[in-house]
């Protein structure tokens, strides 16, 4: 059954980098038509998504990774190099920060304009007109020149246009991020309207909350290709991995195996000479309980983290602490062996210890820890500020933090009680 | 165990629930609750393809279904104009009037050119000279300056040009008014057997700046340069055409060498020529007691020769602005 809404077939999208290409007649003149070197650069290659009809679909990807190309193709706004798009039914398409609108045109008119743009009668705008103007919540200004609202004035009209147009695809870049909290779930509120009555969305986000709490299904674009698709929380997963994979200092090689370094050392921290440390780390090593062939955990699973540590000699009472931050570093947990009330005394050589954290309650991220050896009366022997890392992925559609138990019932109210009583 | 992880099966299952909703939503009650006239059932049933460059075939097919857009930018395009003037569209004759009161200052006046009726005379060639003139130079710059609705929607792009030749078109029609008044006023008929190809020169004057706006507004997307030089080209254009000088001054000039054919060349020639043929109506007249040559003197067909070989013309440079149109415009988004 081919009951797509939007077909888009084997899509690329050539950009022509121009290093300081001749922009001016005199310049090409001068330079004799020829032209500056430039460097091809595909902003999709070979993309291939069919979106069924009544369908959400988010578009996941970093900056500069194909998604807005994308959706400008989708909406016929740029063309393809090569491939087709095809849409079934009217599209109606917010593309970065709002619609299109004449600067010089008041409010009211450009309502006209874009209706007239889309493909509509004047009448037919006419019926939606109020409708336009009391979602923006802009009846003041309706007759002012676009070219004096506020940024949040212009998305919000932009918003209204697009959903009362009657679109049976509707296309969103970014916008749900703009404009005020109030409206933003004024915007999300309409978008789960049209979900329920049928129609196709396509948005674009950063966020993987937004997918995951909206979209049926999420895709996931990077340099131009779509390197992955499916659930919500598996697309959102691909996506987060791949943000690893590039990036941001992350260990890939092997990310269980965290390697002490040569001890740079923590700042306050006394400048004790390696060999000298009576007790030293090794080496760590965090360990999932779940599928070890992915270099992530999933909320709830269990994760183990092993301690190679030295002694010089048998000390006693050591305490391991163990840190565990999210990616802006902020404090999630900080515990240690003497608050979990347990006595370690180290002998002397190699010894291992583990920290075991139960039912991973976290939800999305990838989260730093760091540890430290000490004695009890509080000598640091130890610091790794950054002793590894562990990357959770959450499969259910819970955002936020952390995962909480939440039952839900419903009481029944005293009228039902009444009625019920009264049929028995 | 947490509400969300029993995920994958219960969703599933919630998801189709929600389809059967949907399937209910799409009666025609529902679709007229969200303002649609036309019903649930033509909903899906149009498919749009965007395709790496879209036949000229195809592209008229489109400006002749946007036609209700055209009509509607047009309309805007002149109300933008005139925006927070006093005057609004009294500027549109203000601006023409002035040009021909000091042409007939110049010349008349001050060259002592003896023509009779010479008002009428330069108002016949302004004509047709100011509507090709103004939808050339504003079609040039019009996508770039529509460049926040270009990036944002989609619609054929054209059309953006057409609807400036359309607003010129409509100065036009207030200029001829004009033009109708002074003919009563110094009662200077004009020949009705020319009204037929005065019409088809208008035509092929219309076509030959549309050609021209549609392919220039798309060069100048890349080529910033292009909305100034046309501007110094049509300057040019101007003298070339024989709107403020009779055609046989020209021709005494050029017509022992053999060269006429080279001022024929300029395509407004023809159509101006026309113009004056009919509204002007005055092949020659008696200066200073002596006949002198105003207009070419050859009869209807070799009129209706030329302007139909220009509209010729200017049909080809309007399939070939299109096409060029349509092989530009794929970036245009990222270009402007």
């Amino acid at each position: 059954m081919s009951d797509f809404a939007v077909d888009v077939r084997d899509v690329s999208k050539r950009f022509r980098l121009a290093h300081g290409q001749y922009k001016t007649v005199k310049e090409r003149l001068i330079h004799g038509g020829k032209r500056k070197s430039t460097e091809d650069f595909w902003a999709l290659d070979g993309v291939s998504l069919t979106v069924k009809e009544g369908e959400t679909v988010g578009i996941l990807g970093r900056n500069g990774s194909g998604k807005s190309t994308l959706l400008k193709c989708i909406c016929g706004v740029l063309q393809p190099t090569k491939g087709e798009v095809a849409v079934r039914g009217k599209l109606a398409g917010l593309l970065e920060l709002g619609a299109g609108f004449q600067q010089d045109l008041t409010g009211r008119e450009n309502i006209y304009l874009n209706g007239s743009l889309m493909g509509m009668a004047k009448r037919d705008v006419d019926r939606v007109f109020d409708a336009i103007v009391d979602f923006s919540e802009l009846e003041e200004f309706i007759d002012g020149p676009v070219k004096f609202y506020s940024s949040g004035m212009y998305v919000r009209l932009g918003f209204a246009v697009a959903v009362n147009m009657d679109p049976d695809v509707l296309v969103i870049d970014e916008v749900l991020a703009v404009g005020d909290e109030r409206f933003q779930r004024k915007c999300i509120g309409r978008v789960k309207e049209f979900q329920k009555e049928g129609r196709t969305i396509l948005l674009v986000t950063h966020a993987p909350d937004t997918v995951r709490s909206i979209c049926d299904r999420g895709v996931v674009l990077s340099h131009g290709h779509l390197v992955g698709e499916g659930e919500p929380g598996e697309a959102t997963r691909i996506f987060r991995e791949g943000l690893m994979a590039e990036g941001a200092g992350m260990a890939v090689a092997d990310p269980t195996l965290v390697a002490v370094p040569a001890m740079p050392m923590a700042v306050g921290m006394d400048s004790v000479p390696d060999t000298d440390r009576p007790v030293r780390f090794r080496s760590v090593h965090r360990v999932y309980s779940g599928d070890n062939s992915v270099p992530y955990m999933s909320t709830g699973d269990d994760l183990t983290i092993r301690v190679e540590f030295e002694a010089l000699d048998p000390t006693p009472d050591v305490v391991f602490s163990l840190e565990i931050r999210d990616f802006v570093n902020n404090m999630v947990m900080r515990t240690d062996t003497s608050i979990i009330g347990m006595s370690i005394d180290a002998p002397r050589g190699i010894s291992v210890m583990h920290f075991g954290i139960v039912k991973m309650p976290l939800l999305d991220g990838t989260f730093t820890f760091a540890m430290g050896i000490q004695s009890r009366d509080g000598i640091l022997y130890d610091w790794q500020e950054s002793a590894g890392t562990f990357a959770v992925m959450n499969p259910g559609k819970t955002t936020g933090l952390v995962r909480m138990d939440v039952h839900a019932a419903l009481i029944s109210t005293e009228s039902d009680v009444d009625s019920s009583a009264a049929l028995a | 165990m947490a509400v969300d992880v029993p995920a994958s099966s219960s969703d599933a299952d919630q998801r189709f629930d929600d389809t059967e909703v949907r399937v209910a939503d799409r009666s025609p009650v529902a679709a007229e609750a969200a303002g649609v006239s036309r019903g649930a059932a033509q909903r899906g049933s149009v498919t749009r393809v965007v395709t790496p460059t879209i036949s000229v075939r195809k592209r008229l097919h489109e400006i002749w279904l946007s036609r209700e857009l055209l009509i509607y930018l047009v309309r805007t395009e002149i109300k933008v104009k005139y925006k927070n003037s006093v005057l609004g569209l009294v500027w549109s004759m203000v601006a023409p009037a002035m040009t021909l009161a000091i042409y007939f200052f110049v010349f008349s006046i001050l060259l002592d050119n003896k023509m009779p009726n010479f008002v009428i005379y330069l108002f016949a060639g302004l004509l047709l000279w100011n509507l090709f003139q103004l939808g050339v130079l504003t079609g040039t710059g019009v996508v770039v300056n529509n460049a926040g609705i270009v990036k944002k929607v989609s619609f054929p792009r054209e059309i953006l040009a057409l609807a400036a030749v359309g607003s010129a078109c409509v100065f036009f029609f207030f200029q001829s008014i004009v033009m109708v008044i002074f003919m009563v006023i110094l009662r200077a008929p004009p020949d009705p057997a020319y009204f037929p190809l005065l019409i088809v020169a208008l035509i092929a004057g219309v076509i030959l700046a549309s050609g021209l706006a549609v392919l220039l507004s798309s060069i100048n997307v890349y080529l910033r340069d292009t909305q100034h030089l046309i501007e110094v080209v049509l300057t040019a254009w101007f003298w070339a055409c024989p709107i403020v000088y009779s055609y046989q001054t020209v021709e005494a000039k050029l017509g022992p060498r053999h060269l006429t054919w080279l001022y024929l060349a300029n395509p407004m020639t023809p159509l101006i020529l026309a113009f004056q043929r009919c509204l002007y109506n005055k092949p020659s007249a008696v200066i200073n007691g002596k006949l002198t040559l105003i207009l070419p003197q050859h009869g209807y067909l070799w009129y209706a020769g030329l302007v139909g070989i220009v509209l010729v013309i200017g049909v080809v440079l309007f399939l070939v602005a299109l096409a060029t149109f349509g092989r530009l415009e794929g970036n245009f988004a990222e270009e402007l």
